[in-house]
């Protein structure tokens, strides 16, 4: 998912002076609305649709049964371990991509050398596929040939990802944070830039010490970014790491690491429980909605800020 | 400028190295297991450097190594992943920039709807609608083809609000003046409004050949042969930590092959890359 752009309410200044044709424009957005309408908000309604009905084992009948597949869903124990998954890894996700990468900002604020080198070495995980970050992480750290695994043996830690549920979350968590690092830096690095350095002098002239400087004056004027921040980076682990998922742990061992996102695919693909999978699909839709809407009241905020 | 004590610049240059180890290791790592045998890969650890492997592992991958376990050779999931690459950077911009353009520059019924259908459409991401758009793919007879793979990814919100944002920057005495020298609608727009929009164009083709390059879950549903497979989803298949019999070198050689283009394209368009990203956020 292409992260989102500008809210539709900012600038509403347009050119007064339009062109006159009363055709050329439908003819314009027709493609875009095609392909939305095909496979957007076909699928989608159809998807609503789907969530009320319930199929008989043999796929033979199909019947109306409201928002019974709702109740089923949401006391189905599976599926609330994976909202504890989903929540769990987020968080872990977000937080982690967040911390490394504020620290490394900050600090690229203070070098002056090696300032464009540093930040070129930095960016390029953004261009690793989540799967195949996923898969090189499995690569150090699966236990028969991960040669990083075999360092935390030797440490004596029985580490294993393939059996273990808290150690596959934690390799899931690295690998989703590691491709992460670099685009919250150049986020905070360009927030870092937006705070007034007259204020920073001014506090230095009162005696404020650096760290002092950074959580009373920094660190709050950078909170935008981080609210930001923290909403993108949750809307990417909710939904651009099936991926990681998929290709390091397929939800396992034992459902431990088995996400939202995941699920639907599971249950709706794999499992074929269609009335399911179609609730789950809803009940995502308003998550992203809820997200969605979450961000773009604060990005405005940003922009003024700016 | 505030004064600075060497030893905090020495601190910061430290974090920023270390973070750079962390950031590269895994990549390095894959380099340097793309050029070993399966012998030295298969008894951890593996060495720190690269080994003497590099031309017979990527020969051996690149002729028919790679075909062998996957059943398709390398050149092949390469060609795949341009094209889907490539056509869901192109498409995207072409009918975003196509729609931006009908909604700021010209008044008609229904505009506003029209945009708001193009809006929400940020909200129903693929993975929120797997089932009935497989359904729909299916119907239309779009699995296994490049149509398939690319035109349902290039409905662009994203992009139509960044050209729609730039296009209301444009001077409304631009168009007029246009206008009273002859110009008519797709005048103005190519010998004008495309110009102008360079920049944002290419920033926004390194970050959506990037998104491209990178799918996931559409290759994944959309295909079933392995001739159409993209090289993530091939090298996906490839892997197993099972299976003793992983060719782990032609793997990882894969893997390199994977991973290279658009981290090329990161690091060579670096600074329309992160125009690109700062841009579609704001």
């Amino acid at each position: 998912m292409v992260p989102p752009a500008s809210s539709p309410r900012s600038g509403s200044v347009t050119p007064r002076v339009v062109f006159p044709n009363k055709v050329l424009p439908y003819l314009l957005v027709a493609p875009q609305l095609a392909i939305t309408l095909v496979f957007f908000y076909w699928p989608a309604g159809q998807a609503f649709y789907q969530s009320m009905l319930r199929q008989d084992p043999f796929g033979l009948r199909t019947k109306f049964v409201w928002f019974a597949n709702f109740r089923k869903v949401l006391a189905d124990p599976a599926y609330l371990n994976s909202i504890k998954v989903t929540v769990v890894f987020s968080l872990a996700t977000a937080i982690v991509a967040m911390c490394v990468a504020l620290l490394l900002a900050v600090m690229a604020e203070k070098v002056v050398r090696g300032k464009g080198l540093y930040r070129t070495l930095l960016i390029w995980p953004y261009a690793v596929a989540p799967a195949i970050a996923g898969m090189l992480w499995l690569f150090l750290f699966n236990p028969s040939i991960g040669s990083l695994a075999y360092m935390l043996r030797s440490f004596g830690i029985a580490w294993d990802p393939l059996l273990n549920g808290t150690h596959a979350m934690i390799l899931l968590v690295s690998a989703a944070a590691w491709k992460q690092i670099s685009y919250n830096f150049l986020f905070f690095v360009a927030g870092l830039q937006a705070v007034p350095k007259a204020l920073i002098e001014a506090a230095a002239m009162d005696g404020a010490g650096e760290t002092k400087r950074f959580w009373t004056i920094v660190f709050p004027l950078l909170a935008p970014t981080t609210f930001f921040l923290l909403v993108v980076n949750t809307v990417y682990a909710l939904f651009d790491t099936f991926g990681i998922v998929h290709a390091v742990t397929g939800g396992g061992p034992g459902k431990t690491t088995e996400t939202l996102v995941y699920k639907v695919y599971n249950d709706g693909f794999v499992n074929l429980i269609l009335g399911d999978s179609a609730a789950q699909s809803v009940i995502l839709m308003i998550i992203v909605i809820s997200l969605t809407a979450i961000q773009f009241r604060y990005v405005e905020r940003k922009v003024h800020y700016g | 400028m505030i004064g600075q004590s060497p030893l905090r610049t020495v601190i910061a240059h430290v974090v920023l190295i270390l973070g750079i180890l962390i950031v590269a290791f895994p990549i390095y790592y894959t380099f340097v297991a793309s050029t070993q045998t399966l012998q030295t890969i298969l008894r951890p650890p593996l060495p720190l450097l690269p080994g003497d492997q590099f031309w017979n592992n990527y020969t051996e991958a690149l002729f028919g190594g790679v075909g062998r376990i996957g059943g398709v050779s390398v050149g092949r999931l390469l060609l795949n992943t341009t094209v889907m690459a490539l056509g869901i950077a192109v498409g995207k911009i072409f009918i975003s920039i196509l729609s931006a353009y009908a909604i700021v520059f010209f008044r008609f019924p229904l505009r506003m709807t029209f945009f708001w259908l193009i809006f929400i459409t940020l909200m129903l991401p693929v993975e929120v609608r797997i089932l009935p758009t497989y359904k729909v793919m299916v119907d239309l007879g779009m699995i296994d083809t490049y149509a398939g793979l690319i035109i349902p990814l290039i409905a662009s919100a994203t992009a139509t609000l960044l050209f729609r944002q730039f296009f209301m920057t444009i001077p409304g005495e631009l168009v007029e003046a246009a206008r009273v020298d002859g110009a008519g609608p797709w005048r103005f727009f190519f010998d004008i409004l495309l110009p102008l929009s360079r920049t944002n164009i290419a920033a926004l083709f390194v970050i959506l050949f990037i998104y491209g390059w990178t799918q996931y879950l559409w290759p994944l549903l959309v295909t079933n042969s392995s001739n159409m497979n993209t090289i993530v989803i091939a090298l996906r298949k490839m892997v197993s930590f099972a299976d003793a019999d992983t060719q782990w070198h032609l793997v990882m050689v894969t893997a390199m092959l994977a991973i290279v283009p658009p981290i090329l394209v990161v690091v060579l368009m670096q600074r329309w890359f992160v125009r690109g990203l700062v841009d579609s956020e704001k």
